[in-house]
């Protein structure tokens, strides 16, 4: 093939982030799911996040339960390692993998059914202990791997697409959350991506256990009339508590809005999670306030989104456990096995 | 006075001395403060040189239920349970009449006299004591009268058997130690039931003691505190457990050893412990931190393997190294949780949905539940696998003689792990790829600093990339491969201890805590029947192929278990159908350990029918 002549413009080379990373680095593989499904959408904010906060990769621990939710972690961040595991028990494997080597960043990723049926039990107790990871429920109302049955975070009076009503209520897990004593506890929505990058860069600089439920609406099996968590119904109900900007640690904060309409909540590492008023009066480090501000939305049927709740002294389970600062994997023979003493001594006193 | 030392019909004075060779059963109530008392009398044994053993046979609740002690004295080194009771302690007014009922004629019967037990039995042996006036005696306070009732029958007890007082009160200074108060008190109670007994009660029975030299050196331990040691020593790092008889002790033991012994010079933990809120959890931990690059175990009982399950399965087909215990016990549910069983030997090898075989390693000993322990580690990461320890109630809870543990020489195996270096020289890695040809492959771990390392552990079907797959071609190749590395185990796993008789034309195939029947069975089958025999224990699954050659050395193999359907026997029928009709099954199940008798029995009644 003979070559032109004529130059082709130099291709703008894509943007960097402090560790000269691109966001394509931050990708996964191409993902599986119906187009449109709101899980693709979370997944893109969580690259973004990752990206611009410039974390290492192969610093990150990504895990999952299972349903299409589960399946997200295979499609961000390629270069972490990853951990797709059974239904409902991730927050067990993250206890493990953190218990193992805290310096990693864990962040899980779980569906309403994975989360709310199957896996309360361990949603709770991970709360509970409070171990260090971002928790993310990609809420559709609905099993979409299983073909579109009623989960348990379905709302009274929300229809199948054959019909049938749901008459038992629903398990909120902002308000479960916060009840259990978790120390993060945000909602957000799959359309709403500025909302959500905020709020998923404010998580991963929370020492302890971040919940963010996420409405995701499931385009197959639960974005019709009468679902009331279609992108439709999101969007309408839709009530933001804030407008959000995440000031990284490594940012100046600057002081230029009018007093009191402005406030800051640190995290543990230094960044700043800035919340704009937006009419309501919600101060999310009052427990009580987040409690009645969740049951009014449910009673005014709108989705209150936004940090919900925020307590930074809560100790982790990390601070609690007096843990030698090198990750338990990293430990050498030398300083997991007793000296010879040791064992000397014990014999000792069995004889 | 009633009359206290009452002659039974066949109980001569001049009657033989039976030295060292006879069983105590000690009936006291739950929760009594009894259990000192019994390893007082134990260790006093024990301190005179005599082999000894202690079973306890305990109720499944915290107090007030019946509980019996048994202590089996044998100058000859058995161990095992002896189903005869020589000597019983009756304390238990609730059973005491049952007990007694239940004596061969001529068993010694030691009892409070209120009890009248005289008037349900003339024929055995009974020493009535006053317990209640020595206990006042010992002490004014109203609480401790009860306790102290226990230690006045050890001073009973020791006078009639002759055991030395000096004894008597280092164990009491062993059991009580570092409390001045209860030592004092209890030195003086038992010495309050000796000089009554010394006075009061002629002895008119064949048994005492005398000293040997056989215990010297020895130490008594159980095996759910061995393991915790074994456990340490393999330098766990993860340790993750919900509570369940008879396991709880060994997560217990550990974690009180590691808050002493693996506390970095800075006071830092080398070592990380979660109570889980269920066996689920503590196993889904246990295979993030095995994942994630710690040495994890739990540790549980046969309704915690259950729900181990899925899990389990998941960790198999994703090449994650873990380590579970199994303390077996009796039945589902609450069952029988304070007795002991074999039963889990199927349902763990074969734990999970779908094709799975499991290395499952069974020691028979505390010795061997110290060192398997040890080798459970070396074999999880070795293999990437979940590696099970299969002990049980007997060997986990009660106590036994051992030579003390010996100090391991060989250095951790930590199996196949790629750091950042060895990817870069690399280029990569393919971390489902049978690159050696032993069917185990590579695996990285998290936070390795490395843009090559990261890979995807999913339990839906995956390729030798780990890349998600469902072609025909890629799950029959992984499938193999794990099968490829079941065959592998093999020469890593514990081999069976097989003691060839060449006169033998029968063999006998046992495992775990039923060996120490074994080794009486044998004695009394050549003694008694003339039957020499042959022995091979089994001490991991998949079986090795000396399992496979002792049963074809032998004209027929009895396999002896503690369960009714024979699961030894059905793996051996599964994996070697062409030696089936020799094998031959001999059971035993009823939840307390087996004894010699009942297996030799056994065996001879199907000797008759060859
Ligand atoms: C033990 C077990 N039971 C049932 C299933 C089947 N199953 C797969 S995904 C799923 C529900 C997933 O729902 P959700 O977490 O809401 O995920 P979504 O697909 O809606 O994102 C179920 C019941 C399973 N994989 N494992
Ligand atoms: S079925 Fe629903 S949840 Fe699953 S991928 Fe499709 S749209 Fe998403
Ligand atoms: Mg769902």
């Amino acid at each position: 093939m003979v070559e032109t002549a004529t130059p082709s413009p130099a291709p703008k080379a894509p943007a960097t982030n402090k560790l000269n990373l691109t966001l394509a680095d931050y990708k996964g593989s191409p993902s599986t799911l119906c187009d449109g499904c709101g899980h693709d959408a979370i997944t893109s904010q969580i690259i973004k996040a990752f990206w611009e906060l410039s974390i290492e990769p192969h610093q990150v621990a990504k895990l999952s339960g299972i349903g299409c939710s589960s399946k997200t972690p295979a499609y961000f961040l390629s270069r972490a390692h990853g951990f797709n595991s059974v239904h409902g028990r991730m927050p067990s494997v993250a206890t493990g993998t953190h218990m193992a080597n805290h310096k990693l960043i864990t962040i899980g990723v779980s569906g309403d059914g994975d989360t709310a049926s199957i896996g309360l039990g361990q949603f709770g107790h991970l709360i509970r202990r409070n171990i260090p990871m971002v928790y993310i429920v990609e809420n559709n109302g609905v099993y979409g791997l299983t073909k579109g049955q009623f989960s348990a975070t379905a709302d009274v009076g929300s229809t199948l697409k054959d019909g049938t009503v749901n008459r038992q209520s629903a398990i909120d897990l902002c308000g479960l959350a916060i009840e259990l004593g978790c120390g993060f506890v945000a909602r957000s929505f799959a359309g709403d991506p500025k909302q959500l990058v905020a709020l998923i860069k404010a998580a991963l600089a929370h020492e302890g256990t971040a919940v963010l439920d996420v409405i995701s609406p499931c385009v197959t099996f639960n974005n019709h009339e009468g679902s009331t968590k279609s992108y439709k119904h999101a969007k309408e109900m839709d009530r933001p508590l804030h407008e959000l900007g995440f000031i990284p640690f490594y940012e100046q904060i600057t002081v230029d809005y009018e007093p009191g309409t402005v406030q800051d909540v640190e995290m543990h590492d230094g960044s700043h999670l800035r919340l704009k008023k937006l009419g309501h009066d919600y101060d999310p480090t009052d427990r009580f306030a987040a409690d009645r501000a969740i049951h009014q939305s449910h009673k005014d049927g709108t989705l209150l989104t936004g940090l919900l709740f925020h307590d930074k002294d809560l100790p982790s389970w990390t601070q609690l456990n007096n843990l030698v600062d090198q990750p338990l994997s990293r430990l050498s023979q030398e300083q997991l096995r007793p000296k010879k003493e040791v064992l000397d001594e014990i014999m000792k006193s069995l004889t | 006075m009633k009359t206290l030392a009452r002659d039974s019909k066949d109980m001569t004075e001049d009657k033989k001395l039976i030295v060292n060779d006879f069983s105590i059963h000690v009936a006291t109530v739950n929760g009594s403060g009894s259990q000192s008392s019994n390893t007082v009398l134990l260790r006093s044994i024990f301190q005179m040189g005599i082999p000894v053993s202690g079973k306890n046979l305990f109720p499944s609740n915290i107090m007030g239920l019946p509980t019996w002690f048994t202590i089996r004295v044998n100058k000859d080194g058995y161990i095992a349970r002896k189903k005869e009771v020589d000597i019983l302690v009756a304390m238990n007014p609730q059973t005491a009449i049952e007990d007694v009922k239940e004596l061969r004629p001529g068993t010694v019967c030691v009892s409070p006299i209120e009890l009248n037990l005289d008037k349900i039995r003339d024929d055995v042996k009974h020493y009535q004591v006053p317990f209640g006036e020595l206990a006042s005696q010992a002490t004014d306070n109203v609480k401790l009268k009860k306790l102290v009732t226990n230690i006045i029958y050890v001073g009973v007890v020791a006078e009639l058997l002759e055991i030395d007082q000096a004894e008597i009160d280092r164990a009491i200074e062993a059991q009580f130690e570092g409390k001045q108060k209860a030592i004092d008190l209890n030195k003086k109670a038992a010495m309050i039931g000796r000089e009554w007994a010394k006075e009061n009660l002629k002895k008119a029975d064949p048994y005492k003691v005398e000293r040997l030299d056989l215990t010297k050196g020895k130490i008594i331990i159980d095996g759910n505190q061995a393991a915790a040691i074994g456990c340490m020593m393999a330098g766990v790092s993860a340790v993750t457990w919900y509570p369940i008889t008879p396991s709880s002790s060994l997560c217990e033991y550990l974690i009180d050893y590691l808050h002493k012994y693996r506390v970095d010079k800075d006071g830092k933990n080398t070592f990380a412990v979660v109570q889980a809120e269920d066996e689920l959890a503590a196993v889904g931990m246990a295979i993030g931190a095995g994942w994630a690059g710690a040495r994890s175990m739990t540790s549980t009982s046969g309704p915690g393997i259950s729900l181990m399950s899925e899990f389990c399965g998941f960790a198999y087909f994703t090449e994650i190294p873990v380590v579970i215990f199994d303390v077996q016990r009796v039945g589902p549910s609450t069952g029988l949780p304070t007795r002991t069983s074999q039963a889990d030997l199927l349902s763990t090898y074969f734990l999970s949905h779908g094709d799975t075989k499991h290395v499952v390693l069974l020691p028979n000993s505390v010795g061997e539940c110290y060192e398997f322990a040890m080798a459970a580690f070396d074999l999880a990461e070795r293999l990437q696998q979940p590696v099970f320890v299969l002990t049980d109630l007997d060997i986990g809870m009660n106590n036994w003689m051992s030579d003390p543990f010996v100090y391991p020489e060989k250095p951790f195996d930590r199996g196949k792990v790629l750091n950042a270096e060895q990817l870069e020289k690399a280029g990569g890695f393919a971390r489902y790829k049978d690159v050696d040809g032993d069917g185990i492959a590579y695996r990285t771990l998290p936070g390795t600093e490395h843009p090559k390392a990261g890979y995807f552990v999913r339990g839906s079907g995956h390729n030798e990339n780990a890349a998600y797959s469902e072609r025909p071609e890629d799950y029959v190749k992984l499938m193999d491969r794990l099968l490829k590395k079941l065959e592998t185990a093999k020469q890593y796993v514990p081999q069976p201890v097989i003691e060839q008789n060449k006169d033998a034309k029968v063999g006998i195939l046992a495992f775990g805590s039923t060996h120490w029947a074994i080794e009486e069975t044998r004695d009394q089958l050549s003694r008694e029947a003339k039957l020499p025999t042959s022995y091979c224990r089994v001490r991991s699954l998949p079986f090795t192929d000396g399992v496979q050659k002792f049963v074809e050395d032998h004209d027929h193999v009895y396999v002896v278990e503690q369960n009714r359907d024979g699961q030894m026997l059905d793996l051996l029928r599964l994996e070697m159908p062409q030696l089936a009709t020799k094998l031959r099954s001999v059971k035993h199940y009823n939840g307390l350990p087996v004894d010699a008798e009942s297996i030799t029995t056994q065996i001879l009644e199907q000797e008759k029918n060859v």
